[in-house]
This record gives structure tokens, sequence and C-alpha cells, in this order.
């Protein structure tokens, strides 16, 4: 059920992501990376709200003096400033909007991810309330609508004594300790949303709360020069002794408006909680299947930190060793953080298939298909292979579809992430003959499912990172793509081309093709 | 020449985030008002009397009462509702008994209500009933007004200050 309205909407984010990846660098695209924009709004926000605040009276007639005077006396700071924090505001509404339906279009909210989502919908409810507390101080007919239908909406709580609406009755009603109030409010609601926003992140490693500065950089002239061509202002001062006819919605935060004021109270308030709860609930409608997450293995654990360095979910932490064996600290996987994405797998030194001396049992493995089980499917696919050219291809369940390969020189294996891969498989693949070329491929570039598994394997094969690739790996037979869902043009074109380069490749002499040589190689790998 | 057009292409997608954002800050604009109206709003937060009379003690029941709860009289809390009416040129708008809010009906009893009406001049009666009683009204403020386009005139109630107030 939920499947049928993520696959359109993944469908769409996949299309935004390929177009975009046409005009941006990887590492810019901004579909990639709206949770940073929306913390890069956010800095803009603050910082020019600062900057207002200082030119801002709080008074019934002052409020709106004041931010007239900053934008049309002091148009060039204070008025570009007013605009900048409304329109970043806005900006903000739209990334953090299309953050949540992107994460759910990806299946990135339920299992362990669920204390994300439900702290993102509190963040974003709070994110309203205060930009609506911000529409309310400028105290022209805007915020006298925005004051009324709000006050109109809660008075149908039956929790005010005397109706909060009153208080914009009339004229002569309304006191400036009211925007005192409203101000206090505006400082106060987005502090809590960022402390939020901290424990948002708590359950992420290495989060990106920054755009690439050349995406930044972007964003920044983009709204600097619409706050120039097209400033905020306001809509003429309130009167509550008159009703506005017509009013310019900010419609990122205010498209409920004209809802809440035509419909019954009842109505609203249900409604509004229906969602909530509907929102809330999302991530166990329905609840993910639990994979048995990250077991680790003392007797191969040598605690050398690489696994708890590239879980992306901080689901590892190293402790003092309990087992006696000489070595300073031992893995310990949180069973409610893991994701078993198999990217520490990827990252243990032990979980190499040359083991043949002993078991293959790696320091850390994913119970449910383990590095022995990675080797026993590679020997399998590959047993026999014959023919020209031969590829195997090794992706992940979230990245390019792999089915219905029409080459028959190409075979491919699926994980949970291409992080969970052990570099020294590629070895094993083309030093033991099994193919002639791998191509390791995924989810798109800065937006892998397990969000570290393309960065990590970039790395390791670039030997940036350990586990690295080995250095006798020829490179000329070994491509990358990480195209996304979307891809699979681009996976086709490369097949093709790599078939072809691979046949100009002169005839390769296994580097282990003698059995003394064999035996040699893999006790070096044991240890 | 790719890395030119590249750039182009971004300074294409900024502006049209721009552009969306520029546009959707302020507009379509919202008629939330009819047009040629105006607008008559009647609010008020008021106690009633209570339901009972209060029935004064004698001095042997204040005498048995915990020290920190000893008054001289014996009050129910209910309240009755409140009869409100709101004729515009001799059209009632409103006929309404507000019941007290509270879990023991004994808080104010609320309405906020608003009613357009074409401008010009008009002749409005207001009348409130907030005893015991179950004829007639304790309140009536008979007053000719005139509402120009746009306008919006508060009726208020403050016992104290004599019944109806129009702001």
């Amino acid at each position: 059920m939920m499947e049928l309205l993520r696959a359109p909407l993944r469908f769409v984010f996949d299309r935004a992501e390929q177009g975009l990846g046409l005009i941006f660098p990887p590492e810019w695209n901004p579909m990639l990376n709206l949770g940073a924009l929306g913390f890069f709004f956010y800095w803009i926000i603050t910082a020019s709200g600062i900057y207002v605040y200082a030119f801002f009276d709080t008074g019934v007639t002052q409020a709106y003096d004041s931010i007239e005077y900053m934008t049309h006396d002091q148009w060039y700071a204070a008025g570009v400033m007013r605009s900048l924090h409304r329109y970043a505001s806005d900006g903000l509404i739209v990334v953090m909007l299309l953050h949540f339906i992107r994460e759910f279009s990806l299946d990135r909210y339920r299992g362990v991810r669920w204390f994300s989502w439900i702290t993102g919908v509190v963040v974003l409810i709070l994110v309203y309330i205060a930009g609506i507390t911000g529409y309310w101080m400028v105290w022209d007919q805007l915020a006298q609508y925005v004051a009324i239908v709000t006050t109109e909406w809660l008075d149908h709580l039956p929790i005010f004594g005397e109706p909060i609406a009153r208080n914009f009755l009339s004229p002569d009603m309304l006191e400036s300790r009211f925007f005192s109030l409203m101000v206090f409010m505006h400082i106060a609601i987005p502090l809590i949303a960022l402390i939020l926003l901290w424990v948002h992140l708590q359950r992420v490693s290495k989060p990106r709360i920054n755009p690439p500065r050349g995406l930044a950089i972007g964003v920044m002239a983009s709204l600097l020069l619409l706050s120039l061509i097209h400033p905020a202002v306001s809509q003429g001062p309130a009167d509550l002794a008159r009703v506005p006819g017509t009013i310019g919605l900010d419609w990122f935060y205010l498209p409920l408006y004209p809802i809440l004021e035509t419909l019954p109270g009842p109505l609203t308030w249900g409604g509004a909680g229906v969602i909530l709860v509907l929102f809330c609930s999302i991530p166990w409608l329905p609840p993910m299947r639990k994979t048995p997450v990250a077991e680790v293995n003392l007797e191969n654990c040598n605690g050398c930190t690489r696994c708890a360095n590239d879980c992306p979910y901080n689901a590892i932490s190293m402790r003092v060793r309990s087992d006696g064996l000489p070595f300073e600290s031992e893995a310990v996987v949180d069973p409610s953080m893991c994701v078993s994405c198999g990217i520490c797998v990827g990252a243990c030194p032990t979980a190499t298939p040359f083991r043949r001396a002993s078991e293959l049992v790696s320091g850390i493995d994913l119970p449910e298909r383990t590095v022995a089980d990675l080797r026993q499917e590679v020997e399998k696919i590959c047993q026999p292979f014959k023919g020209k050219n031969r590829i195997l291809m090794f992706g992940c369940n979230h990245g390019v579809s792999m089915s219905g390969l029409k080459q028959e020189n190409v075979r491919s294996i699926s994980m949970r992430c291409i992080g969970q891969l052990p570099p020294s498989f590629i070895d094993y693949v083309l030093s033991k003959k099994f193919a002639d070329g791998v191509v390791l491929t995924g989810c798109s570039e800065n937006s892998c499912h397990a969000r570290f598994g393309a960065r990590w394997t970039d790395a390791r094969v670039a030997r940036e990172r350990d586990p690295q690739l080995r250095r006798r790996v020829p490179r000329e037979r070994l491509r990358v793509l990480w195209a996304g869902r979307a891809g699979r043009d681009k996976l086709d074109t490369l097949l093709r081309n790599f078939t072809d380069d691979l046949a100009a490749l002169p005839a390769e002499k296994s580097p282990v093709h003698k059995a003394s040589e064999r035996k040699k190689l893999m006790e070096l790998a044991d240890g | 020449m790719v890395r030119l057009l590249q750039f182009a292409g971004q300074g294409v997608f900024y502006a049209m985030v721009a552009v969306l954002i520029g546009y959707f800050a302020t507009t379509p604009v919202y008629q939330q008002f009819p047009e040629g109206m105006a607008q008559l709003k009647l609010s008020f937060a008021h106690g009633a009397r209570r339901e009972k009379a209060c029935s004064r003690l004698t001095s042997k029941e204040i005498a048995k009462l915990p020290p920190n709860e000893r008054r001289p009289n014996n009050c129910e809390r209910k309240r009755v509702a409140v009869h409100v009416q709101l004729d515009v040129d001799g059209t009632r708008l409103l006929d309404a008994l507000l019941e007290p809010i509270g879990l023991a009906g004994d808080g104010p009893a609320r309405i906020y209500r608003k009613f357009p009406v074409e401008p010009g001049a008009h002749i409005v009666i207001a009348r409130l009933r907030d005893s015991r009683s179950t004829e007639g009204f304790d309140y009536e403020t008979r007053r000719e007004v005139f509402l120009a386009e746009g306008q919006n005139i508060a009726i208020d109630f403050k016992a104290d200050a004599g019944g109806f107030i129009f702001r």
C-alpha cells in the first residue's frame, strides 16, 4: 500500500535528481542537499533576523512604522535583510517539505529511522509556528488576518475562559504587550527547533549540515537578487476597525488559513489531529521488517575502529576489551540503531575472501548474509562463467536495477549496500579469474540509501580509506557507476563500453595461477 | 563549453527557484472578505447569575465548616445560560442561548460571531438576558450605525459599563 505511494514519488525525485545532475556536479545537486540547504536557510534567517531585530520596535503602531522604515528608508541594508529573512524562511519550508517527501519516497523513515522522522515532524511544526509568529509581528493587514484567523481557530479549543480573538476586536483592545509576547515566541521557538535539529541528527554520523560552497553561493546570490528586485513589503497597516478584503497570502506558510476560517472548528481541529497522528505513525505503517543486525565476532575483532568510523548511523561504539585478548578495545553494536546496511562489514579488514586456512568469519558480519555467504555466491555465480570479457557486477538493492541484463557476459550480485563489499572481493574476483572485469554500482552519488555506501566505496577503491583496494588490482578492469534507480541507460552504456575496453586489453596472466604461489598468497592474506 | 552550459543551467535553475519563492510569497491574492460588504462582530464573555440564589448560612453551620472554608453564604456554582439576540434593520441575525463554560458550568458564557452586512446606515438592536427570569431581557441597546465598505464594528458587552458597547 505504502509502496504504491512511494513508487511514483520516487520516480519524480529520481527524474528531478537526474535532471539536476545534468547541470550540477554530483556534490552540488540541490536534490541531494535538501537537509544541508535547510540548515543554510536557517542560518540566513538567524543572521538577517538579528539585524532586523535591531531596528524593530515593539508597539501597536511602532511595529509597523519600524518595519516601514527598514523597508523604505534603509532599503539597501535592513530592507534587504528583511527580504532575505522572509524569502529564506520560505526556502526553508520548501526544502523541509521536499526533504520529508523524499525521505518517505526512499523508504528512509521506518525501522531505526523513526527517530529522525518523528523529530523532523516536530521541527516542521515548530518552523511553521515560528513563521506564523513572524508574520504577526509586522502588524500589517496580512498580520491582522493571520492574528484573527489563528486566535479564532485556537478559540475552538475549550481551554480559554475568554476568547483570545477578543484581543483583536477593536483597535482600543490591542496592547503593545502583545508584540513583546510575539517577539519572545518568534525567538524562542526557532531556538527550540534548533535544539531539536541537533536531536534529529543524533542517530546519524557525520551529518551534512553545510551545503557545498558552490551551491551555498548560488542559493545566497539568488536570494539576494530576489530581495533586491522584488523586496518583501508590508500590506498596509493593520486596522482592526476595518476588515481587509484582499490579502497577499504567503502560500508556503499559510495555505491552510482559508480552510481554517471556512470550515467548522471541530472539523479543522479533528483533521489536524488526524494528520498529526498519521504523520507520527507513518514509520510503523507498516513497521519495517527488522533484519538481523550486525554481529561482532570478538575472536576476529582486533578493535581497529574502522567499522565504528564507517557506520553511517552511529550504531557502533568502541568499548574496553571484554574477552581478555590483547587489544585495547572491541566493537559493540547498538541493535536499536543498526539498519543492517553492512557498511561495517565492508570496512572490516578481516572480511577477506582470500582466507582459506581458517573458516571465513569476519570481525563484524551480517548474520543474514555473511562474508562467507558472499564469497560462496561469487564462486557459484561464476562457475561456470565462460566466454570473453566476463564482467561481474556488484550492486545494491536501492540503486540501479540489475535485473534483465541482456549481455551474456555480465553477471550480477546485489547487496543491501555496495559499502558492504570489502574491496578485497574485487581483488579476489580478478586474481582468481572469476571474471575479467568488475563493476561496482549503486545509488546515485551523494544519495546513498545507507548514506555512505558509495562514498566509502569510492574512498576504499581510491586507496584513501581503509580497507584499501590492493595496488595490484588492475584499475582498467574496474568500473564504478553511481547512477541511482533512474540510471539503467547509463549502466547499459557502461557495460557495453566496458566490454569493448576489456576486449581491447591484452590477455592477462593470473598473478596466482601457480598452486604454490596461490598457497603462499593465501597464507599472507590470512595473516 | 559543457561547463559553460552547466553554469548557464544553474543560473536558470536559481532564477526559477527565486521566481517560485517570490511569486508564492504573496500571490495569488486571497479574497478573504467579500468586496462591497461591511462587518458586525458580536463578542463578549459574560458570567450570568447563578441558577439558584445563595442561601445564608447560620452561625452554627459556619462553625461546622473547616476554618479555611468558612463563608457566610452557600452558593451553588452553576450559572444560567445567557440569552442574546441581535437584530439589524428588523432582521434577527442571532438568537442564541449561551451556556456557561467550565466543568461545573460556573464560567462565563462566551460568544464570538461575525456578520457581514451591507454598507450604509443600519438600526442595530442587541439584547441580553443573564438573570433567572425566563422572559424579557435585562439589557437592550438600540443604536443607529453607519458602516462604510470594509468597516468593522465590534459589539462588546460589559455589565459594569451598563451593557452593550459599540466599538
